[in-house]
């Protein structure tokens, strides 16, 4: 419900999110992680203060939604001592977690820190497929159980479930399951494909009938919660590939949000460190002047930097040409029309993605796995 | 919309008012609701305890310019309630 600016100069209003990725560390291995091939290059944490500093600057900037994720981002034990000093400067704070690290005593005390909301991401439906997806064999159950125990405490809870084809014709039971743990909203988020996504894409990427199945299932769920006057949101997010038009992403470059990695880049979304580019760090400069006159901030600002394809579209205002990390990643260009637009030049890479993925016949297992030792292997030396 | 309902945000929702936006803000899990001057003038008299006439006094207390609120109010939280921003339980 953020409306985006209507107005196109350049001059940027306030971040109004921040995204503190606390940490790449996690204990899943989930092959659609958006995290960074090379995470296992960035291991250099900013500190308890540093990041205390992170939200003053932010917050005074004007950022008022903070999401605390990773990584994992309960492996930090600072977490509860960030989220007061968040609390405490008028942030609504978010815990994006996997519900690993997870306990009575610390959801008692994030609490007693003033955490307004916690996010858990579940895998599947059931133990053997979601031990499959992320590598660990007991993560669901200890999911089911946190969920619980959040509700009890009295949180309002989202679940994300990331759908591939692996897991999408399962749609009935994961919002059936979402529905018995209490959740107030459900994102059903078909993956986008960034980091470990975009290696596995192949093998992820569901068919457009399965697709098209799930959404009308979605449909016919939030029908039958109504007539119950159950009021859980849910929110299906189609796969790009199968869209017309790319979505404007993060609400345009350096528009609303702000990520901030766990060593102190800045960053416009949390895929943008796969950009050939330098992004500053809060080591080395203020937010302030990161966000307005860094410039790797102000690079995709405005049109000017459009390719002719979108600078000459009435769409322009709309979509903003698309997300520039899928553009890179897809032409080698990142001031490319994304090629998902159905008017781009380039839009034939996505059939030609389709089909490859047709063809994969790989189950969960042949898949990379998102873990330190395969990290390595994207390691610049 | 029983008149004699009280009215409070949904649980885990919070009215702000934003210096940077100049505005207040209803902030809810993962989002967030930008509100104009009236709506934000109603929604801080959202406290659990007004019910509408409660409310409508409070606004003509601290807007006497303003004349038929009424209508207006009321049809603001018939969608505040729609849009599941607020709830309604009966007065305690
Ligand atoms: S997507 Fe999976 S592996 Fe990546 S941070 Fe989240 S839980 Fe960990
Ligand atoms: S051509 Fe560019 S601006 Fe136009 S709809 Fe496609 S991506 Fe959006």
């Amino acid at each position: 419900m953020m409306a985006p600016d209507t107005e196109h100069d350049v001059t940027p209003g306030p971040p109004l999110w921040l995204l503190a990725e606390l940490t790449y560390r996690c204990p899943l291995q989930c092959p659609y992680c958006s995290n960074p091939l090379d995470f296992a290059a960035h291991r250099d944490e900013l500190t308890t203060d540093e990041w205390r500093d992170v939200l003053r600057q932010s917050r005074a900037l004007g950022a008022a939604q903070l999401g605390f994720s990773g990584g994992e981002p309960l492996v930090r034990d600072d977490l509860e001592a960030l989220v007061a000093e968040a609390r405490e400067l008028g942030f609504y704070t978010n815990l994006i977690t996997s519900g690993l690290g997870l306990d009575s005593a610390r959801i008692t005390a994030l609490q007693a820190a003033g955490l307004d909301h916690i996010q858990i991401s579940l895998q599947a439906a059931d133990d053997d497929l979601a031990a499959a997806v992320a590598g660990a064999p007991r993560a669901h159950a200890k999911k089911l159980a946190m969920a619980r125990a959040v509700k009890a405490a009295g949180y309002p809870m989202v679940l994300n479930v990331v759908l591939h084809r692996h897991n999408i014709d399962d749609i009935d039971r994961l919002i059936a399951l979402c529905d018995e743990l209490g959740a107030d909203a459900v994102e059903l988020a078909t993956c986008q494909h960034y980091g470990w996504a975009q290696l596995n894409r192949a093998g992820l990427l569901p068919s457009r009938a399965q697709v098209e199945a799930a959404e009308a299932a979605t449909g016919r769920w939030r029908e039958r919660l109504a007539a119950r006057g159950r009021d859980m949101r849910l929110l299906f997010v189609v796969p790009d590939y199968y869209a017309e038009r790319p979505k404007a992403c993060m609400g345009g470059w350096g528009s609303l949000f702000m990520t901030v990695a766990p060593d102190g880049a800045v960053l416009p979304c949390h895929s943008a460190r796969e950009l050939p580019m330098a992004f500053p760090t809060v080591r080395e400069q203020s937010l302030a002047a990161i966000w307005q006159e860094s410039a790797a901030f102000n690079r995709f600002r405005g049109d000017a930097w459009m390719s002719p394809t979108c600078r000459d579209c009435d769409e322009r205002h709309h979509d903003y040409g698309g997300c520039r990390c899928q553009a890179y990643l897809l032409t080698g260009d990142p001031a490319a029309t994304d090629p998902v637009c159905a008017r781009s030049p380039d839009h034939g890479v996505i059939e030609a993605a389709r089909d490859e993925a047709a063809r994969d016949g790989r189950g969960l297992d042949g898949l990379v796995a998102r873990n330190v030792r395969a990290s390595r292997v994207f390691c610049r030396q | 919309m029983n008149a004699a309902r009280v009215f409070r945000l949904r649980p885990g929702w919070r009215l702000q008012w934003e210096p940077a936006q100049g505005r207040h803000v209803l902030l809810y899990p993962e989002g967030m609701v930008q509100l104009n001057d009236s709506a934000g003038a109603v929604l801080g008299l959202v406290d659990g305890r007004r019910d509408l006439a409660a409310i409508l006094s409070a606004l003509g207390e601290r807007f006497p310019e303003a004349e038929t609120l009424a209508d207006d109010v009321h049809e603001f939280l018939a969608e505040a309630l729609a849009q599941g921003w607020i709830r309604d339980t009966e007065a305690t």
